[in-house]
């Protein structure tokens, strides 16, 4: 079963390969000619004046803790789509009460109005 | 001569055999690759040039044929700039980041009966979670830079990949409800049968759920907020210069390359011909067999509709981007796992 597995692990040492190269190609035929107007963060033509890691909205975060929800709900269905013709009524009335609570969840989010972007 | 490789060949030891066979393959994929995503540059120069009724590059080579290794060759001569405040590791590695899991995602694509690189029964999540991956290069990008609207970029890329991956997750679990496995070539071959035995048709919705996600997930018009040139000037790798850029450059085409094929995969039948159950073409040898090259008509069909769809429509305003993934994709595509439940369970049509 893992032998399936090796081809993978050596696309990685490939892809890590193909990935760096032409970093390395790139820093060893280009220029460096660095001066500090260059090495300056672009902001327009603009000295930049403060630093650029600032606050930013907290909707930002509202969508990831969302997303982890709604992910997790992806990765339960993921095995039970797959068996859904050997587990009969049973597995889904199952899966019909959890996506149900899920989906009222989903109702009062949009309802609190944690999906608006105004 | 021949005889005489060949058993110096069984006489190689074995732990050194198969990974040679292996590695061949996979430049096998990786070359070919590495070509349709310099050619896809050439090709969306020439196509957006003809929409909008002029030529696009004709001058270097043949018609403009050796263009993208001129620019391949340009940048390469380019300097790198490393931003003064920047995390310089992470401002490095941001861009390999990006550009791995692209080719890594072509090891489970069947490219014909059996052709695929690692038979793996997990197939769609290791899809899955490689295109998970490539937002950590876009976000560590913004984040490394250091620069004010590379940050901004990066903060909308994450928020539109996490919104849209969600719809892209549960079209694929329509996927798996139909096909009952999670390996590539055997969701393929549930398919068969003809053109109108593809799922495309039963799971309609969530093959346009995917596609357009696909869109998004790319960072392609109509939904390229995350590098919106005409407001964050290029978003996440505004302080990239020469090869850094080039790299998340070819990462986007290459996700481009990769999206498409998997469409092509799961709603159009992959490696199949559309013409089985046709009386007379179905015996023709190329039209009728299954085989690469329909696989490879396919992905190219919509490499050309990502390139159309650029040409055509007008960027999305961010909160309508949201807005189209949370409020109106996941609730259809949560409607149509329902509609999917009920068909595998009366067993409708010659699909399920």
């Amino acid at each position: 079963m893992l032998d399936n597995y090796l081809p993978i692990l050596l696309f990685f040492v490939v892809a890590l390969v193909f990935g760096v190269a032409p970093l390395v190609l790139g820093f060893v035929l280009g220029p460096r000619r660095p001066d500090p107007e260059k090495l300056s963060p672009y902001e327009c033509g603009f000295e930049a004046f403060e630093d650029a890691r600032a606050r930013f909205d907290v909707r930002y975060y509202l969508v990831a803790i969302l997303f982890i929800i709604f992910d997790l709900e992806i990765a339960f269905l993921f095995p039970w789509a797959v068996v859904l013709r050997e587990i009969g009524m049973f597995g889904i009335l199952s899966m019909g009460v959890f996506l149900g609570i899920l989906v009222i969840g989903f109702i009062y989010e949009w309802k609190k109005g944690a999906l608006e972007w105004e | 001569m021949w005889e005489m490789l060949n058993s110096g060949w069984a006489a190689v030891p074995e732990i050194v055999r198969t990974p040679s066979v292996i590695l061949l393959q996979i430049m096998a994929i990786v070359l070919p690759l590495l070509g349709v995503v310099a050619y896809l540059t050439y090709a969306e120069r020439r196509v957006i040039g003809f929409a909008q009724l002029r030529v696009g590059p004709n001058r270097v080579g043949w018609a403009g044929l050796l263009q993208p290794i001129a620019d391949a060759l340009k940048l390469m001569f380019k300097e790198i700039v490393l931003p003064a405040n920047a995390s310089r590791f992470l401002f490095v590695t941001a861009p390999v980041l990006s550009f791995m899991p692209a080719l890594l995602a072509w090891a489970v694509i069947p490219f014909a009966d059996g052709a695929l690189l690692a038979d793996i029964d997990a197939g769609i999540l290791y899809v899955l979670a490689l295109t998970s991956f490539g937002v950590y290069g876009v976000i560590l990008a913004g984040w490394a830079s250091n620069s004010k609207y590379a940050f901004l970029g990066a903060m909308r890329a994450a928020a539109q990949v996490v919104a849209y991956e969600l719809a892209m997750g549960f079209a694929l679990v329509g996927v798996l409800m139909a096909a009952g496995s999670l390996n590539l070539n055997d969701i393929v071959r549930a398919q068969a049968g003809g053109f109108f035995h593809w799922y495309w048709l039963p799971l309609l919705p969530l093959f346009v759920v995917y596609f357009v996600s696909g869109l998004a997930e790319t960072f392609r018009l109509p939904f390229d907020m995350a590098e919106g040139e005409s407001e964050i000037v290029a978003g996440f790798h505004v302080e990239y210069a020469g090869m850094g850029f080039a790299m998340f450059f070819l990462a986007e085409y290459a996700n481009m390359a990769l999206i498409s094929a998997l469409t092509a995969t799961f709603f159009f039948g992959g490696w199949l011909s559309p013409l089985h159950g046709v009386p007379v073409l179905e015996s023709v040898p190329l039209l009728g067999g299954d085989g690469f090259h329909w696989f490879a008509l396919k992905t190219a069909f919509f490499l050309f509709c990502f390139l159309w769809i650029r040409a055509t429509f007008p960027r999305y305003r961010y909160d309508q981007i949201m807005r189209l993934g949370w409020k109106v994709f996941i609730p259809l595509t949560i409607v149509w796992l329902v509609v999917v439940t009920l068909f595998v369970t009366t067993g409708f049509g010659p699909w399920f």
